[in-house]
Parts: structure tokens; C-alpha cells; sequence
């Protein structure tokens, strides 16, 4: 049998008495983009946040590498490679680069200590070789709030690559971006296939997730409606069933 | 010979190092530098109009003995601000502190060694410290309610909770006196300089490092900022938020011992007095009540603002009575600059 890098198994999620998540199915293939789709409130960034560890399923089992993981929490996803580039995109805006490069998972020394000078530079690095930011403004001692909206995504997405990850799961990635941002994110999510690895991109952009997309999960109400490789289906068809899921809540 | 036509140069570790220049030095410490624009301000006007106070020695050792037992406390109280927390207890925690040394002296009379007993009335009074900051941690986290509220509560307990168990009594402490402890903590170094200046300066230091050069202190800045991203990206943030608040225990606990050590003296009434000096040095400092910014140096700088102005004002020639008005408009003047100051750096 073919080993996932990723899979869920009859995954639910209820907060209360709101059901989020019923009896997900979900599996993520090595060197493999998955395209998840939805409309708001389906329950993408539920099904996210379960697989990144933040939120824990109610019920149902949560597979890396083949390997059964209970108890996922943000650390442990982290060890097990998965790296997360949020919707929200989780910086802290007062804070200066080089803090938010190496948020929650700073270099140390001995006891704890901050090594400073090992994240400016590795912060300075990053930006000139893998963000490609020229601006004065974008200095490891800078402070995140006052860059613009993509300058802070791209913040958000070399913080994920920085530490190696194989699989990245990108939340609405070019939400707020502009047109040649996010062209400039899309080449990145290609980068990331050529690289061997795996990644999950959720977007509202219907275009957006066809273009990357070897396959495409459409999630409503909480369930799997259905899922298509992206190579059997034409645009417009995905574009109608996206619609007829939305009408009727399946694929019929 | 050039070799280099045909080796790849070899890929230096790139150092990051910004030249100095002096606007971005300006820039990136603006608060601390309009605090110490604020202090030397003073201290000129102090000089100016009472010279023959302000020149002698006398004056910077009674402040030095006096401020460390507010100060102490405003360091820990800066790193619970940063974090978006805010801690009304402390003043409370001298008095428990306190309780639980006379406690652990009076049940350890059967070893009759006052050395040894002070020392387990020490340690006793600094766990009780660190319980109580544990406590309002714990209550903070678990039932999400805000620290202003729960702390406005725990402050009435434990000031409470010190008169219950003494029955309002007050007595003498003379007994510290024959322990090294009494020097160790309120003693002198030569004529001028009071030993509680020194633990106000390590601690001062601990706190800086503890703040700018370690994970917590980086934790407590994101959590300060935004605390939805520092759970996002895997900090313990429950975590964190109770150990701020043990912090000020231990710290509000040494501050009682060093109080009523410096009287050789107990009150249950201990802290009463304390609360809006020991805020006011924060915010004075530049620290921000919305969180993820702050420096230990503000504090400390402004501590010695709020512990300066009263000896001055009479030295100067004004009467007892315009202290608090002094402090009020220092205070506000000095918010007002910082959130100006803040506003420019964006």
C-alpha cells in the first residue's frame, strides 16, 4: 500500500453543539499539491487547524508518514514537518523580523539564552536570497507592522520554508495580495512541488487552486463532497459542481 | 598568482551588521531615551532651583534607600504588562510574604539559631510569594478572566487574609538584627549606599536579561503582541502567562522582606501604599498597557522619577501638599510623550 505523507481517518469536530467537521476522510500523497476548496463556514480552516495541531478532533485518526499520531499538537506537527502559513498569517506586528522569522521556536544557546546574532543573520539571509526584498524598509530589525501586505505573507511563507518542511499547508495564502503578488506566490507554490514535497493550499480563488493543484477536495457542510484530479477535469466543470455543491451540498 | 579564476569563492557566514547610524539609534530606542530626556529634564530644574540639595550626596542616599522598595517590584510588573497582563495583587503579596516569615520564625523557635530560622522564613515567604502568583495565574488561564479583574480580587484576599491571620497585630522584628540578613539586605556600603539599591540594580539586570536576551522574555513580547499568533505558532502561552505572575510573587515577596526589614518591623497592614507608585514607574517608563512593548530601563528610570518628586518638591521650597499634583502632571505629560513618540516610530 502506498504510505501518505499525511492522512486523516473519520475525522470530526464539534465545538459544542456546532458540528464542524463529520467523518472526514483526507489523504495527502508525497510530492503531492492538494487544492482545498470550499465555501465559507464548509469547515477548511477547522479541518487546517486539526491537521496543524491547533485544534484537537473529537474524533478519528490522524496519520503521518503511515505512523499513527494522537495527542497532534503546533510543536509536534512541527517535528513531524508540517509547516503552516496561516490565514491570519500569525505574526506578531510590533515585534521586529527576525522575532517573527523565528517565532515560538527562537535559537538558542545554553538555558535557554537568545542567540540574537545567529537569527539576524540567518533573517537577513533568507530575505535577500529566498524573499528577494530589496527595500531599506525590510531590514532584520524592522519592525513587521509597517510592511506591506505582501511583504508580511512573505514573511509568513519563508518562515515555513526556513525550517525544512515537507509538507506546507498554505491557508488563503493570496488573500489581500495584489495581482503580481500573487502570481509571485502561485510560482512559489510550483517551487515547492519541484521540490519533492507536499503542500495544502486552500484558496477562494477557484483559478488560484486549479493552476497548483494536482487535486482538488471540495468540502461542504463539514463533509467531503468530493474530490477530482485536476488533469481530468476542466475548469469550467470544476467551476459548475463547485456550484452545484453550493446549491445542493452534493456533487448529485 | 590568481587562483581564483577557477574555485567557487567560498560562501562566508554573511554577518548581519547595520552600521550605526545615529537616527536609527534614536529610532529603535525612542521610549527609553524620552524617559532619560524626561529624568535628566529634572534633575536640572532640581539642581537649579535647590543646588544646595541637590549637590550633596545626602539626597541621592535617601533616595536610593527609599525607591528600591517600589522599584523592585515595577521590574516584574513591566514584564506582566508587556504580556497584556496586568497585576493589582502585588502590594498584598508583601504583606503574605511577610506573614509566612513571622509563621515559620515563630513554629522554628526550637532550633534557636535565628540565622538559621530567619533563613527558612525567607525561603517561606518567597514560596508564599510564588504561590499566590501561581494562583493568580492559574485563575487567569483557566477561567479566562481578566487579570485586572482577578487580581482586583486576589489584592482584597490577601490583604484581608494578612489581618485575619495576625488579628491585626503589629510587632517588632529586632531579632533580624543579629542575623547577617539585616546587612545583607538593608545594610549600607560606606556612608551612602544602601544595600537595597543593590538588589533593586540585580534585580534591574535580571530582569533585562530575563526580558530582552531569553525565550520567556521573547514569549512574553509575542504574547503581549498577539497572542492568537503565538499560539498559532506552537508557544505555550498558558504557560508563560502563569509564570509572569509568579514572578511578581516572588519579587512583591522579597520587597516586604526588604520593607520590613528596613524598620525591623512587621504591619499587617505591609504594601498599603505601594500600588499606584509601582504602576506609575511602569507606565511612566514607557511601557504600553496594550501590550508587546516595554523596556526594564523605562521602569527603572521612571521609578526614580515617582521616588525623586516628593523630596524634591519640598526642596525646592513647595509644601508637602503639591506632591501628588507634581506627580500627576509628570505622569501625564510623560503618557502623552510616549504615545506621541510611539506613533512616529510606526
Amino acid at each position: 500500500m502506498e504510505e501518505y505523507r499525511l492522512e486523516l481517518k473519520h475525522v470530526s469536530k464539534s465545538f459544542g453543539e456546532v458540528q464542524a467537521l463529520e467523518d472526514i476522510n483526507f489523504h495527502l500523497g508525497r510530492n503531492e499539491v492538494v487544492g482545498l476548496l470550499g465555501d465559507n463556514g464548509a469547515g477548511k480552516s477547522t479541518l487546517i487547524k486539526i491537521i496543524t495541531g491547533y485544534h484537537q478532533p473529537t474524533s478519528g485518526e490522524i496519520y503521518f508518514n503511515g505512523i499513527k499520531v494522537d495527542n497532534l499538537t503546533v510543536p509536534k506537527a512541527r517535528e513531524l514537518g508540517l509547516e503552516t502559513v496561516y490565514q491570519e498569517r500569525a505574526l506578531a506586528e510590533l515585534q521586529t523580523l527576525w522575532r517573527n522569522i523565528f517565532l515560538g521556536r527562537e535559537l538558542t544557546t545554553k538555558m535557554g539564552f537568545l542567540d540574537i546574532q545567529r537569527m539576524k543573520d540567518e533573517t537577513h539571509r533568507l530575505m535577500t536570497e529566498s524573499m528577494g526584498f530589496t527595500s531599506h524598509a525590510v531590514s532584520p530589525d524592522s519592525t513587521v507592522g509597517k510592511y506591506s501586505g505582501g511583504e508580511k505573507q512573505g514573511v509568513a511563507i519563508v518562515r515555513a520554508l526556513f525550517f525544512n518542511a515537507d509538507i506546507v499547508v498554505l491557508d488563503e495564502p493570496t488573500m489581500g495580495l495584489s495581482l503580481k503578488e500573487s502570481a509571485k506566490l502561485i510560482s512559489f507554490v510550483n517551487g515547492i512541488k519541484q521540490a519533492g514535497k507536499s503542500a495544502i493550499f486552500i484558496d477562494h480563488n477557484i483559478l488560484h487552486v486549479y493552476n497548483v493543484a494536482d487535486r482538488v477536495v471540495v468540502i461542504d457542510r463539514g463533509k467531503v463532497a468530493g474530490e477530482f484530479q485536476t488533469k481530468h477535469i476542466s475548469l469550467n466543470e470544476l467551476m459548475d459542481k463547485m456550484v452545484r455543491v453550493a446549491e445542493t451540498g452534493s456533487l448529485g | 598568482m590568481d587562483t581564483h579564476n577557477n574555485t567557487q569563492p567560498q560562501e562566508v557566514t554573511k554577518h548581519y551588521k547595520p552600521a550605526f547610524t545615529f537616527r536609527r539609534f534614536i529610532r529603535t530606542n525612542s521610549a527609553q531615551l524620552g524617559i532619560l530626556g524626561v529624568f535628566v529634564a529634572l534633575w536640572l530644574i532640581f539642581i537649579a532651583s535647590a543646588p544646595k540639595t541637590f549637590l550633596a550626596p545626602q539626597i541621592y542616599s535617601a533616595f536610593m534607600s527609599s525607591t528600591p522598595f517600589f522599584a523592585i517590584m515595577a521590574i516584574p510588573l513591566t514584564i506582566v504588562v508587556v504580556a497584556k497582563e496586568m497585576d493589582l495583587s502585588f502590594p498584598s503579596i508583601m504583606a503574605m510574604g511577610m506573614v509566612s516569615f513571622n509563621y515559620t520564625y515563630g513554629a522554628t523557635a526550637f532550633i534557636h539559631n535565628a540565622t538559621v530560622q530567619v533563613t527558612l522564613a525567607i525561603l517561606a515567604a518567597l514560596l508564599t510569594g510564588a504561590l499566590i502568583g501561581w494562583l493568580n495565574g492559574f485563575i487567569i488561564v483557566k477561567f479566562g478572566i481578566p487579570s485586572l479583574v482577578v487580581t482586583i480580587g486576589t489584592q482584597f484576599l490577601w490583604s484581608g487574609a494578612a489581618l485575619v491571620l495576625t488579628q491585626g497585630a503589629n510587632f517588632s522584628l529586632e531579632f533580624i538584627k543579629q542575623t547577617f540578613y539585616y546587612n545583607l539586605f538593608v545594610g549600607k556600603i560606606g556612608p551612602y549606599f544602601p544595600m537595597q539599591m543593590f538588589w533593586l540594580v540585580l534585580i534591574t539586570v535580571l530582569g533585562w536579561v530575563l526580558l530582552n536576551r531569553h525565550r520567556f522574555g521573547a514569549h512574553v513580547y509575542l504574547i503581549g503582541d498577539n497572542v492568537n499568533s503565538a499560539e498559532l505558532m506552537g508557544v505555550n502561552t498558558s504557560r508563560v502567562r502563569i509564570q509572569v505572575f509568579m514572578l511578581v510573587g516572588v519579587v512583591s515577596a522579597f520587597a516586604g522582606i526588604l520593607a520590613s526589614f528596613y524598620v525591623a518591623y512587621f504591619w499587617p497592614t505591609l504594601g498599603a501604599g505601594f500600588l499606584l507608585q509601582t504602576l506609575a514607574s511602569v507606565f511612566l517608563g514607557g511601557t504600553s498597557v496594550l501590550g508587546g512593548t516595554g523596556t526594564i530601563l523605562g521602569t527603572f528610570l521612571g521609578a526614580f522619577i515617582i521616588g525623586a518628586i516628593e523630596a524634591a518638591t519640598v526642596a525646592v521650597g513647595l509644601t508637602g501638599f503639591w506632591t501628588n499634583f507634581i506627580y500627576g502632571l509628570i505622569i501625564v505629560l510623560s503618557v502623552i510623550m510616549h504615545m506621541y513618540l510611539r506613533k512616529r516610530g510606526e
